[in-house]
């Protein structure tokens, strides 16, 4: 059941593990009873967070089965400091699959770019039947051990890259320029990382023209395009919900901030 | 108990009403949710031209609420009409949002809407913050109010007029006055509180429009005092909103003396908030005793 119409459910908490390291953190919850395709999002939110935290958090789906729901964040501010907390048992409101999610080229070799606590939606994607048009490169700033890599790097060809200075960063940037560009004509990227990645990536898809489909991580307050605050610019000058017409866009579409 | 409320000559199946700008056009909703099941459906602020609103960051979150700055980015009351209303079912009780810069073009936005049937009434936005012109500097002045109200009651016909008022005044009576003496058939507030939420770290607003109106918990003991005030200075209905998250909340509005409500924020904490609020306020009110909403409404003992 892919896309279906479901209503908003209140899962339990399985696990809230920190990885090895404290800022990455696994949380799974109960089945959900849906599917979802790579790039699409959930928002979550804690039964007891009362008032305090208004929103509720948006999140890609890591993977998602008969399991659980896996849910793999970073933490980096209140709200993603409060869900680290969660213990099994407690009750999570989720309301999902939403958005648009990365779309396959089958006929042709697909290059996924993934950034740190970005490699998330990939997992799922990677345990798909058909995986001989699949690479991934991965760039991150934590130890390898850190991110679900290996389970990707299990079923399709993948290399990492780590960044740790600067001029790491500028080294990612080139190999980043030269895949893009040997992909041109041939195949697309699809890329979910940090901002400044995602504008790296962008520049080259477009230099290089090369097709490329990005997934933007606004702040969002609904996820379900009611409160236009998760807008993105397109590239006509208009403002579009990433909640319904994202998260993930086709890097033509869109301008990303400077 | 039946929850049914009358508003002068709009009747409510229950006094929840979803505000503006938090609802979407309630297409966005209808897989959470039975829009019929809601007293009404304020929908997203419309002015006569598409407007692209402002620029991002638009909304922060802050302790116990939240600011935008979305700047009424909206689809044009004529794509409004041509790709909205014709998806949105006809048993939803829907209340139009208008907003323009000048009491003609909301005049204008009064006659378009005056002949749609699906449109149960109109609710005139003169508080919106985040706008540069119209918005606020009409809720703000009790002269430029009247005569935005009384521009568009000379083309509403038939559909009720609800005047949206702003509490960034001094003394929100005096523009409810001003309003009700133009025509206006009822009162909905209060908008946003006019705030801001800044960075020590970057020393930037989180918002790019610099300021923005706040919603949530946080404002509602502002919201009563005013629903409060406004009550007992005019003698229209008054629909209460500021920071509603329960069915406890709903009922201190209707204790103050409001006919029904509106809940905004709280549509952003669960997408089915509104209409569970709907099933949640009728348990409440029957385990209170409260036969009908008449027998309770400013029945605050002061």
């Amino acid at each position: 059941m892919i896309d279906s119409q479901t209503p908003c459910r209140d899962l339990e908490v399985l696990s809230c593990r920190p990885g090895s390291d404290p800022s990455l953190v696994n949380l799974i919850l109960s089945a959900p009873g849906w599917a979802c395709r790579p790039g699409q999002f959930v928002m979550l939110r804690p039964a007891q967070w009362g008032a305090e935290l208004i929103w509720p958090r948006p999140f890609s789906v890591c993977d998602v089965s008969e399991d659980g729901l896996r849910i793999l964040f970073q933490t980096v501010g209140r709200g993603t400091r409060r869900l680290a907390e969660l213990v099994p048992g407690q009750k999570v409101t989720v309301w999902g699959p939403l958005g648009r999610w990365f779309r396959i080229d089958e006929s042709r070799p697909n290059l996924i770019l993934a950034g740190g606590v970005g490699i998330a939606p990939f997992v799922m994607l990677a345990r798909r039947e058909r995986r001989d048009n699949l690479s991934m490169l991965f760039g991150h700033r934590l130890d390898l051990q850190h991110y679900p890599y290996d389970e990707i790097a299990a079923s399709i060809p993948s290399e990492a890259m780590q960044q740790k200075t600067p001029a790491d960063i500028a080294a990612f940037e080139t190999v980043l320029s030269d895949r893009i560009r040997a992909l041109a004509g041939k195949g697309q990227v699809l890329a979910c990382g940090p901002e400044p990645m995602l504008k790296v990536v962008r520049k080259y898809c477009l230099e290089h023209g090369t097709d490329g489909q990005i997934s933007l991580e606004n702040r969002m307050a609904c996820g379900v395009g009611a409160c236009l605050g998760c807008v993105a610019k397109t590239s006509q000058g208009d403002y579009v919900q990433s909640c319904v017409h994202g998260p993930v866009f086709d890097v033509r579409d869109i301008e990303l901030g400077a | 108990m039946d929850q049914t409320v009358k508003l002068g000559s709009l009747t409510l199946a229950n006094p929840i009403i979803t505000a503006s700008g938090t609802f979407g056009y309630g297409l966005e909703f209808m897989r959470y949710g039975d829009l019929s099941k809601l007293g009404g459906l304020c929908l997203k602020g419309i002015s006569l031209a598409p407007r692209t609103g402002n620029p991002m960051p638009r909304i922060a979150e802050t302790p116990c609420g939240m600011l935008n700055a979305i700047g009424l980015q909206n689809v044009g009351v004529e794509k409004f009409l041509t790709e909205k209303l014709p998806y949105i079912p006809a048993d939803a009780t829907l209340i139009a949002n208008l907003y323009a810069q000048t009491p003609e073009d909301f005049g204008e936005l009064a006659a378009i809407f005056a002949h749609e049937d699906k449109i149960a009434a109109l609710e005139v936005n003169i508080s919106c913050p985040n706008v540069r012109e119209g918005g606020v500097q009409f809720g703000q002045d009790p002269h430029m109010a009247a005569g935005v109200v009384s521009a568009v009651k000379k083309r509403a016909g038939a559909k009720p007029v609800i005047v949206k008022l702003s509490p960034n005044v001094t003394d929100v009576r005096v523009i409810a006055r001003a309003a009700v003496d133009a025509g206006a058939d009822m009162l909905s507030l209060i908008n946003t509180l006019s705030g801001m939420a800044v960075d020590i770290r970057t020393r930037k607003s989180r918002l790019a429009n610099v300021v923005g109106g706040l919603s949530g918990p946080a404002i509602k003991p502002v919201a009563l005092r005013m629903v409060h005030q406004v009550v007992q200075a005019v003698n229209v209905p008054v629909i209460g909103m500021g920071g509603i998250v329960s069915a406890e909340d709903v009922l201190e509005f209707i204790l103050v003396g409001a006919h029904a409500v509106q809940v905004g924020t709280y549509n952003f904490m669960r997408p089915d908030n509104a209409f569970r609020l709907v099933d949640e306020v009728q348990t409440l009110a029957e385990s209170l005793g409260i036969g009908s909403w008449d027998e309770y409404r400013g029945t605050l003992k002061v």
